[in-house]
């Protein structure tokens, strides 16, 4: 059997009457990298928050690394390393004093040797007295990142860690991630971008507070049930907004060149497309496979019908 | 859509001019003042606190002073005396004592303003010619506070016997000067104002100083963000609060040997007490502000709010706490609000150590308000304090 590093069941949390997260349930293995993906206020930060004793849930319980979210709130936070998704170390301070000033709160025994290794392991050696805030936002991300496993945690919870960050940034920091989950580190990472979702072991999708899917990339796409066909050619605006009222089309996306056009029901998919291929002949078709943002934005908007 | 919203070029628009930019700006600032409750409230009740408090608690001729009595002659010519002292209105008998030494406590601990002393076979002396005199003990630590009482003492003989010493003795009546009123005026016998002031400043720069430093500390770091990384850290509410007070002790203790050297360099201020006992409770005295500080800024949501918490707090400070204007001058209410400030205390302690050298036994009270009131501080900031984000 797996070790369960997250187990929590029905959180829900509302604020002045919203109601943010709604009955989400979530587990999480031990060791993995659980990519947490949902529109904007959709309820991640909030979820986060909850399981490292930032906030109370309203209703629900469960665990994180075996303690009690409700009760056990102070050794959550002893073993778990939150980044938040604003820059929240001292900008004031430099690299150094703000690792060592981690490293003193959780009583490691040699705050200025975990601060020195922590610096060398960022490749920041020869910069770490500079000031936290004149850091460039890569640079600050990678920082939050390894003033998060100073204390070495045994699960990082990491809201939009890479908002804003550039693709090279971006991939170095996926990569220590990894290492992470390799040395058995649990990761729960909140995320947009579908590339970062697509690196993930396993996901969950969250739109306006409800979990609407969970499992591998590949079981989300297959549980969404969505086909595909992708268009080329000229005028792909026009042809998309005559698509977008066909019967059978759910949605219709521009990527680049092409136009993704998605339905639910693959045979009034595929009886739509037919028509329109033969309305217009200008226009390369192929059916192709969904892709995970189709996806996501098709549970989305089903989302927002159900509860908007 | 997009391409639509995105067609316009610099050259289409129409320059909107001053006014209307100018105006924009106005209807911004009003709609974010608006929102902003505190600021809106600080319109309002600084004005009316201002008005209020000088202009109904200020007074700078104090009357109904309280006043000790040692009387050693009980004859009619004493009563009379007494009574005319009274009638001046600067006179408030509060304290009958017995023995000389029992009076000097009084006026050092600051229990009463003036002590008044009626020697032995006082009637007699003066039936005789003897021009006996009878002192009179005023605590001039602050000049003001004394000043127009002393001056009342001046045509006291004059209407205290008019009425007694008539018939057989009119002739004493009308000699010079029956009797004599020594006046002592003592821990500032010359009245330098500076005396009174600078120790007082000593309590005014920590409680500004002190209670801006934390009221900045918490509102700081949730304006900045780097409270929800701290709030997530395995570290206690009272380990953050002691963690940011503990520094601005040791600025405190740096702006007190300032003050403090220059008061006695520049401004020859003696320091008659114990300069250690004085720097101990200035410490608590500084502690207790930054608790102060510490819970405003619990309590603001934002920088801006914590420091108009402070300026609303300090405005009464330095009005009702007998720094500015003599603490008996003022008006009951204002002097109960008085009681309730950290800053009333320590200028009883401060000028009662430079100036009168008293020690421990004769400032518990005010001690005790300092710790009372820094301890109920900081149990208010840790209620508090949010643990959560909640």
């Amino acid at each position: 059997m797996k070790e369960i590093a997250i187990d929590v069941n029905g959180l829900t949390k509302s604020f002045d009457g919203r109601t943010v997260v709604r009955d989400l349930s979530l587990e999480v293995p031990k060791g993995e990298i659980y990519g947490f993906l949902g529109p904007n206020g959709s309820g991640k930060t909030t979820t986060l928050r909850m399981l490292c004793g930032l906030l109370t849930p309203d209703s629900g319980e469960g665990t994180c690394l075996g303690y009690d979210i409700r009760i056990e709130a102070d050794a959550i936070k002893r073993n778990v390393g939150y980044m938040t998704q604003r820059f929240s170390l001292y900008a004031d301070l430099s690299i150094r004093e703000n690792l060592e000033f981690v490293a003193r709160v959780y009583g490691m025994p040699d705050p200025k040797g975990a601060a020195s290794r922590a610096i060398a392991r960022l490749g920041l050696t020869g910069r770490q007295d500079q000031l936290a805030g004149e850091l460039s936002g890569g640079w600050k991300q990678r920082l939050a990142l390894g003033a998060c496993i100073l204390p070495e945690p045994r699960l990082l919870l990491l809201d939009e860690p890479t908002a804003g960050v550039d693709p090279k940034a971006r991939r170095e920091f996926w990569d220590e991630i990894h290492g992470l989950a390799a040395e058995g580190i649990t990761v729960l990472v909140s995320t947009h971008y579908m590339d970062e979702a697509e690196r993930c072991h396993e996901l969950a999708y969250i739109a306006f507070g409800e979990l609407l899917a969970q499992g591998t990339a590949k079981e989300v796409v297959a549980q969404s049930g969505l086909s595909t066909w992708i268009v080329s050619g000229g005028d792909l605006h026009r042809l998309g907004a005559a698509l977008q009222v066909r019967d059978g089309i759910d949605m219709v996306a521009p990527f680049g060149a092409e136009l993704h056009v998605s339905g639910r029901d693959e045979a009034a998919l595929d009886a739509a497309i037919k028509a329109a291929k033969n309305a217009d002949g200008a226009h390369r078709w192929t059916r192709g496979a969904p892709s995970l943002e189709d996806v996501f934005i098709l549970l989305m908007d089903e989302a927002k019908d159900n509860f908007a | 859509m997009m391409a639509a919203s995105c067609q316009y070029s610099a050259g289409e628009r129409r320059d909107p001019g001053f006014f209307r930019r100018m105006w924009a700006m106005v209807v911004k600032e009003f709609v974010q003042m608006r929102r902003d409750r505190m600021t809106f409230a600080t319109m309002i009740i600084v004005p009316i606190m201002q008005l209020v408090l000088f202009g109904y608690a200020i007074n700078t001729d104090p009357k109904q002073l309280p006043t000790a009595v040692l009387t050693r002659d009980d004859g009619p010519l004493t009563r009379a005396v007494l009574a005319a002292m009274k009638n001046t209105d600067y006179f408030d008998f509060r304290v009958q004592v017995r023995d000389p030494e029992e009076l000097d406590r009084l006026v050092r601990s600051g229990e009463v303003q003036f002590a008044v002393e009626i020697p032995a076979s006082f009637e007699r002396d003066v039936r005789r010619g003897d021009r006996p005199s009878l002192l009179v003990i005023a605590d001039a630590t602050d000049p003001v506070a004394t000043g127009t009482a002393v001056s009342a003492l001046q045509g006291l003989i004059d209407t205290a016997l008019r009425r007694e010493l008539r018939g057989p003795d009119d002739t004493i009546a009308k000699t010079e000067a029956p009797f004599a009123i020594t006046l002592q005026n003592r821990y500032n016998p010359e009245g330098i104002t500076q005396y009174n002031i600078v120790p007082g400043l000593l309590g005014v720069v920590l409680t500004m100083t002190m209670m801006m430093f934390t009221a900045l500390a918490v509102t700081r770091e949730i304006e900045r963000g780097t409270m929800e990384s701290l709030l997530a850290m395995p570290i206690k509410p009272v380990e953050i609060m002691i963690g940011k007070i503990a520094p601005f002790v040791l600025v405190g203790f740096v702006q007190m040997t300032i003050i403090l050297g220059a008061a006695h360099i520049l401004f020859d201020v003696p320091i008659m007490g114990s300069v250690w006992l004085l720097v101990v409770l200035a410490t608590l005295f500084a502690a207790a502000n930054l608790a102060v500080g510490y819970t405003f800024s619990t309590l603001a949501e934002n920088q801006l709010q914590a420091v108009q918490m402070t300026f609303f707090f300090f405005l009464p400070n330095i009005l009702l706490s007998g720094f500015m204007f003599p603490f008996r001058g003022m008006p009951e209410w204002a002097q109960v609000i008085g009681e309730l400030l950290p800053l009333t205390h320590f200028l009883r302690i401060v000028r009662g150590i430079t100036l009168k050298g008293i020690g421990f036994a004769d400032m518990q009270v005010d001690v005790l308000a300092l710790v009372l009131f820094m301890l109920l501080a900081m149990g208010l900031a840790l209620v508090r304090f949010r643990r959560t984000l909640d």
